[in-house]
């Protein structure tokens, strides 16, 4: 049984003429890495929230089709319970932080599902080290860089113990740097087990982490497959997805003849594979 | 155009952001201001408004003192779009929004009904002008903060972090809308983290740190320097990064920031052999 399952799923928000979500037929195995993409305004955040419930039940509108998340339907199940299989990381870090420390943040939502003291203040000190946090205990979450502010947002969201992570442009607001650490992080998660759903336009940053690329168009998915399969196909440009430059140079040599052994993601992979080909 | 001298700024007297900023922006220019989260790139765009006003030292408009201006006659000179368009857009539907920004500036109703639609179609959101913003996407309500500055043609627009949320295509026609601006004598400063985006589209980055301007120049040389890209928490562009680990193997390969045409000749060099 796939950890997510969407059959037939479409969706209208409240008061919208058009449909978010047109027949959404998807499936993702436990311990996948999937980047979600599309032009703005495709349906990658109305997807994300009807994974973890949001959609239909806080936002509401025409429903047609199911998702199942770990066997449970997102029809009857409540959100805090979806909460604990589906933990949802945002753009804007300092919208969901909503305590004054660090420990707190990260407490407060095992205690409020109830989770024993111990348990919680394990989870605390487990996630404090992970994530790198211990200089930041005492810290107000304003006193915080966005980038800070993100790693707290990814710990109160772990502290539940999800199996799915879903970040919707986690990175967005932060710097290069501060991005890629948040970046690394996720990939990590993801060698640990952890199934992973990001939402991302700038494809250059994860394309390398993930195993699967599926694209989103009008509120349809329009490709679905491994990264250096998704990334070469015209219907990215056609689309107005922006593919990594570097996979970009290889379409532009394979034009004049040129084909390098494999599709590149990163420019380092794309000097890796120059090489090989000129030392034959 | 616009000056700045000495600019000092802290909040609440207390968190010094600004640590005496000089810069001088002429008509026509197009500037990429780059630097790391907390470096102080937003707080001196809202001193070119003045939403915000120097502890010390000055802000010039074409050789006025901007302390003699309040914010609403410095915003008819001066657009400033902001990260968060939440924290812009307030009324419920695309189309007042737009309205509102003229109509409070002084402009009739009936000039406004023209600039509000030329300005809507421009930005491929008339489909979207009778839908609240908040319906709308993030990057599609980002479309909506700028078309409502947008419309009002200041001379000087400044816009913070525009490309976040926004899909390559939109990426390309925001450049196209820029760079007619620029042709039209308008000074342009944008706020961004988009390397690539500042590479394609901007000749002049200054780059801070610290609430200081550690460089200012042509961007080839400024994003060519390693210690701006580590102190303004940058990594290097992919092909810039190609052009690095090639030129380990063959040294004829220039170690700088490097466009796709430039690297596309360097590896069919390389190759030519084969």
């Amino acid at each position: 049984m796939p950890l997510i399952e969407f059959a037939d799923f479409s969706f209208k928000y409240l008061g919208a003429e058009t449909l978010a979500l047109r027949k959404i037929n998807l499936r993702i195995e436990e311990g996948e890495y999937v980047v979600l993409t599309g032009p703005s305004g495709c349906g990658k955040t109305t997807l994300c929230r009807a994974i973890n419930g949001l959609v239909p039940q806080f936002h509401r509108g025409y429903i047609a089709g199911n998702v199942i998340i770990d066997g449970k339907s997102t029809r009857d199940c409540s959100v805090a319970e979806l909460a604990t299989i589906a933990g949802l990381v945002f753009q804007q870090p300092e919208n969901q932080l909503v305590t004054l420390n660090v420990e707190r943040e990260i407490a407060f939502g095992p205690e409020n599902l109830g989770v024993e003291p111990n348990e919680v203040r394990r989870r605390v000190e487990e996630l404090i080290e992970m994530l790198d946090l211990e200089h930041l205990r005492e810290k107000h979450p304003h006193e915080m860089s966005g980038g800070e502010q993100q790693r707290v947002a990814m710990a109160a969201t772990l502290a539940l113990k999800p199996k799915i992570l879903v970040a919707d442009e986690p990175t967005s607001n932060l710097d290069p740097q501060s991005a890629a650490t948040i970046l690394d992080l996720i990939a990590e998660l993801n060698h640990r087990d952890m199934t992973v759903v990001l939402v991302e336009h700038r494809l250059d940053l994860v394309s390398k982490d993930a195993s699967r690329v599926i694209l989103m168009d009008k509120g349809s998915i329009v490709a679905d497959g491994e990264p250096r399969e998704i990334l070469t196909m015209d219907l990215c440009q056609e689309i107005g997805v922006g593919i990594p430059k570097a996979t970009q140079l290889y379409k532009r040599l394979k034009d004049r003849g040129i084909v390098l052994n494999k599709v590149p993601l990163t420019g380092a992979e794309l000097a890796t594979i120059v090489q090989e080909v000129k030392n034959g | 155009m616009i000056i700045l001298e000495d600019v000092h700024f802290a909040y609440d007297g207390l968190y010094t952001a600004l640590r005496g900023v000089s810069l001088q922006i002429d008509e026509g220019e197009s500037v990429a201001i780059m630097g790391s989260n907390g470096a102080g790139k937003t707080t001196l765009v809202k001193h070119l408004n003045g939403l915000l006003r120097p502890d010390k030292g000055r802000v010039i408009l074409d050789g006025v003192d901007t302390k003699h201006y309040s914010v609403a006659e410095l915003a008819r000179e001066i657009g400033l779009v902001m990260q968060n368009p939440d924290h812009q857009l307030f009324l419920d539907s695309v189309e007042r929004e737009v309205l509102f920004s003229l109509e409070n500036l002084g402009y009739s109703k009936e000039e406004s009904k023209i600039r509000c639609k030329q300005t809507l179609n421009h930005l491929g959101l008339e489909a979207l002008s009778d839908r609240s913003p908040f319906t709308l996407s993030g990057g599609e309500r980002k479309r909506v903060a700028l078309a409502s500055v947008l419309a009002t043609q200041p001379r000087v627009l400044s816009l913070d972090e525009p490309t976040i949320g926004q899909d390559a295509r939109q990426k390309e026609t925001l450049a196209m809308m820029l760079n007619e601006l620029n042709e039209k004598g308008k000074a342009v400063i944008v706020v961004t983290h988009d390397i690539e985006f500042v590479i394609e589209n901007f000749p002049r980055t200054v780059a801070m740190a610290n609430g200081r301007i550690i460089a200012d120049g042509p961007t080839n040389s400024v994003l060519s320097n390693n210690e701006v890209i580590e102190m303004c928490s940058l990594t290097r562009p992919q092909l810039t990064e190609t052009a690095r680990c090639l030129h380990n193997v063959f040294p004829d390969v220039p170690e700088r920031l490097t466009l796709m045409d430039d690297l596309e000749e360097i590896v069919v060099k390389i190759l030519g052999g084969i």
